[in-house]
């Protein structure tokens, strides 16, 4: 039990990692002004949880 | 297009850098604790429990031993940190209580995890600060449910062990519904059980898990007793308004609800076991802002407009519930008990001296006998 939920933890932040960084991919090719401001928005909570902080 | 992606991007980080420092200030805020005259040791509860020994459920229990014979009581602060007056009304024992018959064990952060967040998106201020005549004292404000940083992911039902009763999810993370815990389980689970050790190795006779509840919740101002407290809770509740000056009730713990502590530290461990509850205007779903004065006085004004459509199980009015009353509510109770238990068990006496009753927080104030770290040599941190 307590070595799924260490597993299934780990693939959550290796997720959450590659899902900001395709957000990051995203902002970088975005050509508009508001959905630039979205993916920064949206990336923050994934980068509050990948630093551990909230 | 650069220069406006990297606008955009500073902007981002800069609410990043702002939030980021909140909660990690939250998360590591450093609650001074005195200790008074009567802590005779201070243990770790991983003492008792490898399996919690370094986490962050391994809190500190303060040991308060008259060195007379007696029976041995242990006070939870901070099952649900969420409600402060639980947690200050244990940390007066530690400050201000000396023992003078058997022995108490208190715990300030019996779940640690779950103070070092508040409820998620429920806007809750991360602290408050308890006014005192040399500054004051900051406190961490906690959340019903252990940090998910610590504990995660949730199952879709939780199944208490090791009743197999099924709860809401969420509660697995909520430590008065881990009751009686297990070795192998959850941090949540881990600091139940390690309690539950705790109370078995120490021969704890008396077990008192202060909580506060809000005003639409049934369960309020009241003493919810184990079986085997059923005498002693209703000897309390007789005396309370008598001897203290306010009302509070009785309730038996039901025998088919598992997890609870009222429940399972009675039926797992030779320890009576009661709950207290007081009124916490705060967690009340129609209050109005959140905010840290609320939390201290207890006044809203949408909450006495849901008592006037009777939507409420405990009276409010202009004056709220202060902090200070709900705190007074829980020491006068916990002192009323000691003497009610000395009274039915002359023979395994319980006394306390130094510690305010209801009417002495209320004149003067919680701040009041909250010490001053700075100018005391014996200080902690929870
Ligand atoms: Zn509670």
């Amino acid at each position: 039990m307590n070595l799924l939920t260490t597993v299934i933890s780990i693939c959550y932040y290796v997720f959450i990692a590659y899902v900001a960084i395709l957000m990051i991919i995203n902002l970088i090719r975005s050509r508009k002004w508001e959905q630039e401001l979205l993916y920064v928005i949206v990336l923050l909570p994934f980068l509050l949880r990948l630093f551990r902080l909230k | 297009m650069l220069l406006r992606k990297l606008i955009i991007s500073a902007f981002g980080l800069t609410v990043l850098i702002l939030g980021g420092h909140s909660f990690y200030s939250h998360r590591h805020l450093k609650e001074a604790v005195v200790l008074g005259p009567g802590v005779t040791d201070v243990v770790k509860l991983g003492d008792y429990f490898d399996g919690i020994a370094g986490s962050i459920n391994d809190c500190n229990l303060y040991i308060l031993d008259s060195g007379n014979p007696g029976a041995t009581i242990l006070i939870l602060g901070g099952s649900h940190p969420e409600e402060p007056a639980s947690r200050l009304a244990a940390w007066l024992f530690v400050e201000n209580g000396l023992m003078t018959e058997g022995r108490m064990i208190v715990a300030l952060s019996a779940n640690r995890s779950a103070s070092t967040v508040t409820r998620l998106s429920g806007a809750y201020p991360s602290d408050f600060t308890i006014l005192t005549k040399w500054g004051g004292r900051k406190f961490r404000m906690g959340d019903r449910w252990s940090s998910p940083l610590d504990q995660w992911p949730d199952p879709e039902v939780y199944i208490h062990s090791p009743s197999g009763q099924e709860l809401a999810y969420v509660d697995i993370r909520n430590f008065n519904r881990c009751w009686p815990g297990r070795a192998n389980g959850t941090i949540t689970e881990r600091a139940c059980f390690a309690f539950m050790e705790m109370i078995r190795k120490e021969k704890v006779d008396l077990v008192i898990d202060l909580h506060e509840a809000e005003l639409q919740y049934p369960v309020i101002s009241t003493i919810v007793a184990h079986e085997r407290g059923e005498e002693l809770a209703t000897f309390v509740s007789m005396m309370l308004p008598d001897m203290e000056g306010f009302n509070m009730g009785m309730e038996f713990s039901p025998k088919a609800l598992h997890g609870l502590s009222h429940r399972e530290i009675g039926d797992f461990s030779d320890a009576v076991s009661l709950l207290f509850e007081a009124p916490e205007p705060f967690l009340d779903a129609t209050r109005g802002r959140t905010t840290r004065e609320q939390l201290l006085t207890g006044i809203d004004e949408f909450v006495v407009k849901a008592g006037k459509a009777g939507l409420l199980f405990e009276k409010i009015d202009e004056k709220g519930w202060h902090i200070d009353v709900r705190i007074g509510r829980h020491t006068s109770a916990i002192l009323q008990t000691m003497e009610s238990w000395t009274e039915i068990m002359p023979d395994r006496p319980l006394s306390c001296e130094g510690v305010p009753r209801y009417a002495e927080v209320i004149e003067n104030s919680t701040g009041h006998y909250l010490h001053n770290p700075a100018t005391s040599s014996k200080v902690l941190y929870e």
